[in-house]
This record gives structure tokens, C-alpha cells and sequence, in this order.
């Protein structure tokens, strides 16, 4: 395969909300691109008309009765907000 | 064939042997749990197994554990007032739980997960929390936010991972048993380098609930141990159907130790050859070839069989892994819990920045492998293509077990490596997984299990039973256990 290239990086760490350094990044791109290339052999694989494999149990999705159970407690949850403002959560603007 | 431990060595002694000793009122939990706390201390600045250690808490599920083990209120279980450890990557109601990772530093669950709901009613004795490395990526415990864990057999050596904690702690008779989490092998390779039991139950027979998920179509919750018949009887207390994780399976289950005395005779148990290609250590072949004998003459019959696609597994986990990673780990963006960026002028910026400062490298790397993979234009040749290579690794064993009771392979194809050999190399320190990955991706229960000794370090032997097999790979365990010594050799600490 073609080895990564320095905007491959970048736009994969903008999807993953990961900003990496200069170095970092390089450092990421020599090994993805070496683990990537590992992963070739994968295509020599003849899986033509296999369904994927999500879950290995056959056991689907199993919805609980829908009854009202106590929520957490308010507090419990918003005391581990590294920004909070009373009873809520105070996140930076998404518009600037 | 159970050896009565001294009391010199009390800390090395099995749950169950604890648990006669309390009944003979020999000895309260009060007094068990003192004894670890005691040991934690003078050893950890060794071993650096704990995150977190929660000796006031200990000690009052000590004192109920003694009222009820006096009779008073419900029936007693088998981990009734014995210490226990829980990897950090378990929710902890009220106790820190960081999956060591910088980004969750802080961070104080609201609820217990299942497995550790289960454990508090079954009156085990919760110590504390069990090093890993971060969000159980890796298989040395170096990638812990919290330092690395020293493997007590020789503490320049890694313990294995990403359960290390929870096998050191194991192994040096910190606690008597630790219950850690296993994605790709991250239970039974460091039961192996520890020289302990360690299992991955079948997927589905231990809630996920409050598990920091990882890989979630991976992830498996098991017990580590000193002994088969502690590992089944732990297997037990945390196993059920819980409606809080809808791949949990129906119960009811069976005893786990219903067959840990039935032995292998007649025993049809498969090698497959691709487990023992280049790279496994000499010493480890030889252990290895050992064992085979011993099961021998035990009465199994050994056949080699093949099964080729394990080659490809590999490849097939850290695609999948990573993938569903890169989706759950999402959800640590800054806000709700853990590591905040205040300085930030947007949120996505504060995103940014706090999952920057927050994760550690191979964290990183897992994401960024699995983004790539799942990202538009590579999502079929990458993550489909697993998933579909999944399937025929799934059939392949489906067809083994057709012709076989259980499958027997070396757990690690090396013992414990020196801490920072295999740092710089992300694909070499993969390799280390190789014999433990398929059983993840196929759902399967394997059980390691200490297999003999190369270079004064332990080698672990791995039982891999089919899909709901989870009695059969205990059974063939416990008799190998019971014809074998390696499990009553203790490391020098």
C-alpha cells in the first residue's frame, strides 16, 4: 500500500477530535502506515457473499421492560463536570 | 490434591482455603484483610499493581463478612469476606476509576457496574482498584497514566497486560483474587506472565454494565486466580443476565465447577499447528510439549489439527478493536467528566485539547487506526473485510469443535519480556497476543493457566473450549492442575 501522507494524518486526527503536535504527527503516520501494511495480507482472503460478524453470541439485542427505574443522582453525575455552572454543565460556544 | 498453606504464607493460600479457615474460625476477614493491606503496603512500592486503595472500605465489608460468615443474615458464598481486586477500568460507586488514563483523573462513578454490584453481595472484600494499561490498550501494563506494573517474578520484567494489576497483585499475594477484563488476551496473558489461572468466560455470561468499554463486541469480564476451583467458584458469583447490557445472554448457567473433578480421560483435545509457529520461545515449545504429555497420560487423546485463517486474526482484531474504540472512546470530549480545557475559544477546540492532554500515545494510535479504518472510502476494504473475515475464523472453529472437546495452545508465545523492549515497536508488541486474539473474536471461553517454567519465569497453558464451553475448558484445567506442581510455585516476594 501507499504510505500514509501528512494530510491523511491530519484529516483522520480532525475526525477523531485529536490534535497532534508536528512530531507526533509523523511519528503516527510511519507507524499507522506500517500497521496498516500489515493488514494487506487481509485482501487475499476470498470472503465473496459472507455476511459480517458484529456479535458472536446469536443472542440479539435483548430489550429490558420498559419500566421506570430512580435516575441517577443529580449531583453524583455533575460533580465530575471539570466546568459546570450550578445544575448544569458549561461547555465553550459551538458558534464563535 | 490441595496443598495446606502455612501460615508464613497466608497470602498465598486459595480463596477456598481462605474460606475454610474462616469457617474453622481460624482466622475472621477482618484479620485477612489486614494481612493484604499490610502486604500492599510493604510491596507496592515494587510492584505499583493499585491504582487506588480503599483499605476503610475493605475493612467494613470485612466486618459484615464476618457477621455473616457467623450466621447472621444471608447465606454466605464462596467469596463471602475474601479480598478481592477490581481492574480500574470497572466503575466504582463513589471510588475513582480512571482506567489509567489521564483523561478520566478524578473521575468518580455515580453507580457500580454489575460485576462489582455482584461481588459487594456476595461479601467479598473489595481492596481496590488494579493498574492496566490505559482503557486496556496493550499487553505490558506500560501504557498506564499511573506508571508501569513490575511482574513479581522479577520486577525488571512487565507483568503482562492490560490486566497487570490485577495479576501482579495476584501472583505476589496481594489480593487472592483479581478480576480484570480481557479484549484481545488482556485477562490470560498476563495470567500466563504472572504464572496464575486467568479466564475469559464466553462472551455474553458477565454483564459489560460499568465496564469502560473498549472493543464492546470483544470485551469480557473474568477472574484471576491461584487455582482452577477459585477461578470457577468466582465465575459464579459474577456471572448472570442483566438487563443493562443487552449482550448479556440468558441465564440461568450452570456451576462453572460443576466438571472440575471429572478429568480428561477420553478427553478429545486438538493442537492447532499454527500456534506454534516462529517466534514462540524455545523454552515456551518445550513447556509446552510437556503439558501435552502430561494431558496424555492423563487419558486425553492429543491430535494436531490445523486451522489456517489464525493467521489472519491479527490483522482481523486491530481492525475491529481499534474501530470500535475509536467510537467509544469518543464519548471522553471534556465535558461531562475527567480532564477539561477551559482556555479553549470553541468546543470543539476544548475537545480537542482535553483528548490531546488526556490519552496517551497508544490510546491515540488505536483511535487513529480505527477512524482510518472506519472513515468514508475505507471502511469496506478495512472493517467490513474483518468483520467478514471474522465469520470464517468463527466457522473454522465451529467445524474444530465438531471433532474436538477443547483446543490446547501456549497462552504467550514468550515469557515476561524486560520493561521498554517492545516500546518502540507497536506491531512486535501486537505479536505478543497472537495465541489469545482468536478466542476474542470467535466469543469463545479459554482458561490460562500456569504450564511450567523457561528462564526462572512462568509459561501459561490455554484451554480454549466451544462457544458455552466454559465447564469443559475448567475441567480439563483442573485435572491438568491437579497432575502438575507449577501452580503451588510462588514468586520470591
Amino acid at each position: 500500500m501507499d504510505p500514509l501522507t501528512p494530510e491523511d494524518v491530519s484529516h483522520i486526527a480532525r475526525l477523531a477530535y485529536i490534535k497532534l503536535s508536528g512530531s507526533e504527527a509523523e511519528k503516527m503516520r510511519v507507524q499507522l502506515t506500517n500497521i496498516l501494511s500489515q493488514f494487506q495480507a487481509l485482501a487475499s482472503v476470498d470472503t465473496e457473499g459472507v455476511e459480517p460478524t458484529g456479535h458472536t453470541t446469536d443472542v440479539h439485542s435483548i430489550m429490558r421492560i420498559d419500566e421506570p427505574h430512580p435516575p441517577l443522582e443529580r449531583e453524583d453525575v455533575l460533580q465530575n463536570a471539570p466546568d459546570r455552572d450550578g445544575e448544569f454543565m458549561r461547555v465553550r460556544p459551538v458558534l464563535e | 490434591m490441595t496443598t495446606r498453606s502455612t501460615n508464613s504464607e497466608l497470602h498465598f493460600a486459595t480463596a477456598r482455603e481462605l474460606r475454610s479457615r474462616f469457617d474453622s474460625r481460624e482466622l475472621s476477614s477482618v484479620e485477612a484483610t489486614h494481612l493484604m493491606i499490610d502486604r500492599i503496603e510493604s510491596l507496592e512500592p515494587d510492584l505499583n499493581s493499585f491504582i487506588t486503595l480503599t483499605p476503610e472500605r475493605a475493612l467494613k465489608q470485612a466486618e459484615l463478612a464476618d457477621q455473616r460468615l457467623r450466621g447472621s443474615g444471608q447465606e454466605p458464598t464462596a467469596l463471602t469476606g475474601v479480598p478481592v481486586m477490581v481492574k480500574d477500568n470497572f466503575s466504582t460507586q463513589g471510588v475513582e476509576t480512571t482506567a489509567a488514563s489521564k483523561i478520566l483523573k478524578g473521575y468518580i462513578p455515580p453507580y457500580d457496574g454489575t460485576a462489582v454490584q455482584l461481588l459487594k453481595e456476595s461479601g467479598a472484600v473489595i481492596l481496590g482498584k488494579g493498574n492496566l494499561d490505559e482503557f486496556a490498550m496493550g499487553s505490558s501494563n506500560e501504557n498506564s497514566a499511573f506508571g508501569p506494573v513490575h511482574n513479581p517474578w522479577n520486577t525488571d520484567r512487565v507483568p503482562g497486560g492490560s490486566s497487570g494489576g490485577p495479576g501482579a497483585a495476584v501472583a505476589a499475594g496481594e489480593c487472592f483474587v483479581g478480576f480484570g477484563s480481557d479484549t484481545g488476551g488482556s485477562i490470560r496473558q498476563p495470567a500466563a506472565l504472572c504464572g496464575v489461572v486467568g479466564m475469559k468466560p464466553t462472551y455474553g455470561l458477565v454483564s459489560r454494565y460499568g465496564l469502560l468499554a473498549f472493543g464492546s463486541s470483544l470485551d469480557q469480564i473474568g477472574p484471576m486466580t491461584r487455582s482452577v476451583a477459585d477461578c470457577a467458584d468466582a465465575l459464579n458469583v459474577i456471572s448472570n443476565h442483566d438487563h443493562r447490557d443487552s449482550t448479556s445472554v440468558p441465564a440461568p448457567f450452570a456451576d462453572f465447577g460443576h466438571d472440575l473433578e471429572a478429568g480428561v480421560s477420553g478427553m478429545n483435545i486438538g493442537v492447532p499447528s499454527e500456534y506454534l509457529v516462529d517466534g514462540i520461545e524455545p523454552g515456551v515449545r518445550s513447556a509446552f510439549e510437556a503439558s501435552l504429555k502430561t494431558l496424555e497420560d492423563l487419558g486425553a487423546n492429543i491430535s494436531e489439527t490445523s486451522l489456517p485463517l489464525t493467521d489472519h486474526a491479527l490483522a482481523v482484531y486491530y481492525i475491529i478493536a481499534p474501530s470500535e474504540a475509536s467510537a467509544n472512546l469518543s464519548r471522553y470530549d471534556g465535558v461531562k467528566y475527567g480532564l477539561g480545557s477551559t482556555d479553549s475559544k470553541t468546543s470543539a477546540e476544548a475537545t480537542e485539547s482535553a483528548r490531546a492532554d488526556g490519552f496517551g500515545e497508544e490510546v491515540k494510535r488505536r483511535i487513529l487506526l480505527g477512524t482510518y479504518a472506519l472513515s468514508a472510502g475505507y471502511h469496506d476494504a478495512y472493517y467490513k473485510k474483518a468483520q467478514q473475515v471474522r465469520t470464517l475464523i468463527r466457522r473454522e472453529f465451529t467445524d474444530a469443535f465438531l471433532k474436538f472437546d477443547a483446543l490446547v495452545t501456549p497462552t504467550s508465545p514468550g515469557v515476561a519480556f524486560k520493561i521498554g523492549d517492545k516500546t518502540d515497536d507497536p506491531f512486535r508488541m501486537y505479536m505478543n497476543d497472537v495465541c489469545t486474539i482468536p478466542v476474542n473474536i470467535a466469543g469463545l471461553p479459554a482458561i490460562s493457566i500456569p504450564g511450567g517454567m523457561s528462564e526462572s519465569l512462568p509459561v501459561g497453558l490455554q484451554f480454549i473450549g466451544p462457544l458455552f464451553g466454559d465447564t469443559v475448558v475448567i475441567q480439563a484445567a483442573a485435572a491438568y492442575e491437579r497432575a502438575t506442581t507449577w501452580h503451588t510455585e510462588h514468586p520470591p516476594v
